[in-house]
């Protein structure tokens, strides 16, 4: 009796082993494809900005670059994205047939309604960053985060996590989070990898030193914030 | 670079506190609920509760008329330096939440870090920090009210005064712009500094001789910040928590209330420093 049921489980094994690792492989595939590729797409809601900007054309034709725009006041805060009153200056009528130009005088600046722009790079409310001391005290292009932004013709879609309500910018395009570029993620381990490895002094105390290329017997940190690289008590510095 | 020969040590930002100017109205405690969107609660006489960085205490000298005597004592966080930066509340703390800045002399508070064990609260001798048991309510539209520049807690996380850190940020990107890196005396000041009627509340840095505080208080560094000056004390001094607020008083009860003493124990001639 034994051995006939030994058998008879044998052969049903022998049977079942292709459709069971065809099973599995095709439930890989199917979980890989889903959390590689469909579940990205369901994660982000696909936003337009409601005017459809070009950067390039503005560039050219203001003076001084991103700050034309996007400026310091003098208060030391960032301005982001310019409030109407800062586009009013040049638009106050359409000065092309742009469609975009158009819609954007019609519907805003006749309104004396603010543009409700979406922010690619809007970081949670727990985050403080100063743009006063990375473009200014540490004198970072802002290509270094916001990459080639200044040289796109259109607004890209805005793609907001559906959970948390960030936008994409943060996490980076790339779901598996890796990145090549500086600008492309915004994640704390993005701000850390200066922040955490980079050597920079910038107010450093030294003695007097004829030779240049000798290290210095003295140098001495001065002066708040002095360096870039932060040890652990430094999470004051961009949480609040 | 000029500047850097005027004050070249670390900071050490700190308070002294008046407490004969004092009335007890309680302004540095709404200017703090306000500017550091501090949540109330439906019941704020409940003080498992309620939350308040910056909290107005009572004191009675215990005599009767004609003897009879109060003192008001507004209690924010003392910002301990502790030894070297070992305040009670950071040397428990398990997840580094909440750590000691070297250069500012503040104790920070990470709310993103916080798992709400607790262990600074009850490190804490002067009852400065609070739990949120809840969420923040905030009534409708009152949250176009809250200040952008301190983020909001939420519940399971442990909150506490932090010398409202964000201004000294706001300050420094000021200077940044102007291409600065030392503030001045009046650019960086708490709101209760600036909310209190009688001018009772005195901010700024320890370390600079320039500075009211330092001249106020008079703190010997070389032993752990003991004040210098006769009328100052700080609270619980002999635990050797070394904090940052200094209170003032001309009253010797009131110098007294600071700290515990035996009934045995000369005050007046031990304590006056």
């Amino acid at each position: 009796m034994s051995t006939q049921d030994d058998k008879a489980k044998e052969v049903s094994a022998d049977g079942a082993a292709g459709p069971i690792i065809l099973f599995f492989i095709l439930g890989l595939a199917a979980t890989l494809v889903f959390g590689w590729v469909i579940f990205p797409k369901l994660l982000y809601s696909q936003k337009k900005q409601p005017i459809d900007f070009n950067h390039i054309l503005h560039v050219e034709a203001v003076e001084e670059g991103c700050e034309s725009c996007h400026f310091f006041r003098e208060d030391g805060s960032f301005s982001g994205i310019p409030k109407l009153a800062q586009c009013v200056e040049c638009h106050e009528d359409a000065q092309g047939e742009d469609p975009n130009e158009v819609k954007f005088v019609e519907e805003y600046v006749a309104n004396g309604r603010e543009v409700p722009w979406l922010v690619y790079a809007r970081q949670p409310d727990c985050v403080f960053f100063s743009h006063a001391a990375h473009v200014k005290k540490a004198e970072m292009d802002c290509g270094t985060c916001h990459g080639h932004i200044g040289e796109s013709e259109h607004s890209r879609v805005y793609e907001e996590n559906r959970i948390t309500g960030y936008s994409r910018d943060i996490w980076g395009k790339n779901i598996s989070g890796l990145r090549k570029h500086t600008w492309e993620r915004m994640k704390m381990d993005d701000c850390a990898e200066c922040h955490a490895t980079k050597e920079i002094k910038t107010d450093v105390e030294t003695l007097p030193w004829p030779i240049n290329w000798l290290p210095r017997p003295y140098e001495k940190q001065t002066g708040n914030q002095a360096r870039v690289k932060t040890v652990k008590e430094a999470c004051f510095v961009c949480h609040k | 670079m000029k500047e850097e020969g005027k004050h070249k040590k670390a900071k050490k930002y700190g308070m002294v506190i008046n407490l004969d100017e004092c009335t007890g109205c309680g302004a540095c405690m709404v200017a703090c609920m306000a500017e550091n969107n501090v949540p109330f609660k439906e019941d704020e006489s409940n003080k498992l509760d309620s939350i308040a960085w910056m909290r107005v205490y009572k004191l009675t000298n215990g005599k009767s008329y004609p003897e009879a005597d109060i003192c008001y004592l507004p209690r924010p966080c003392m910002h301990c330096e502790g030894e070297h930066g070992h305040s009670p509340c950071v040397s428990v703390c398990p997840a580094t939440a909440t750590d000691y800045n070297h250069e500012t002399g503040i104790v920070s508070q990470i709310y993103t870090r916080c798992f709400g064990c607790r262990y600074c609260m009850a490190a804490c001798p002067y009852h400065a920090r609070y739990f949120n048991w809840w969420d923040p309510v905030w009534p409708e539209g009152s949250t176009k009210y809250l200040s952008p520049n301190v983020s909001p807690r939420m519940r399971g996380v442990v909150e506490k005064c932090s010398f409202c850190f964000h201004r000294y940020q706001l300050a420094m990107d000021k200077a940044f712009l102007e291409g600065r890196t030392v503030l001045e005396e009046d650019e960086y000041q708490t709101s209760c500094t600036q909310a209190c009627p009688a001018g009772a509340i005195t901010f700024g840095d320890l370390n600079n001789p320039e500075h009211k505080v330092h001249q106020l208080a008079k703190p010997d560094n070389k032993h752990g910040g003991r004040p210098g000056n006769p009328n100052v004390f700080r609270l619980l001094e002999r635990l050797g928590t070394n904090p940052k607020v200094y209170y003032m008083s001309s009253r010797e009860w009131v110098r007294q209330a600071g700290d515990n003493y035996l009934d045995n124990e000369d005050f007046a001639k031990n304590y006056r420093h």
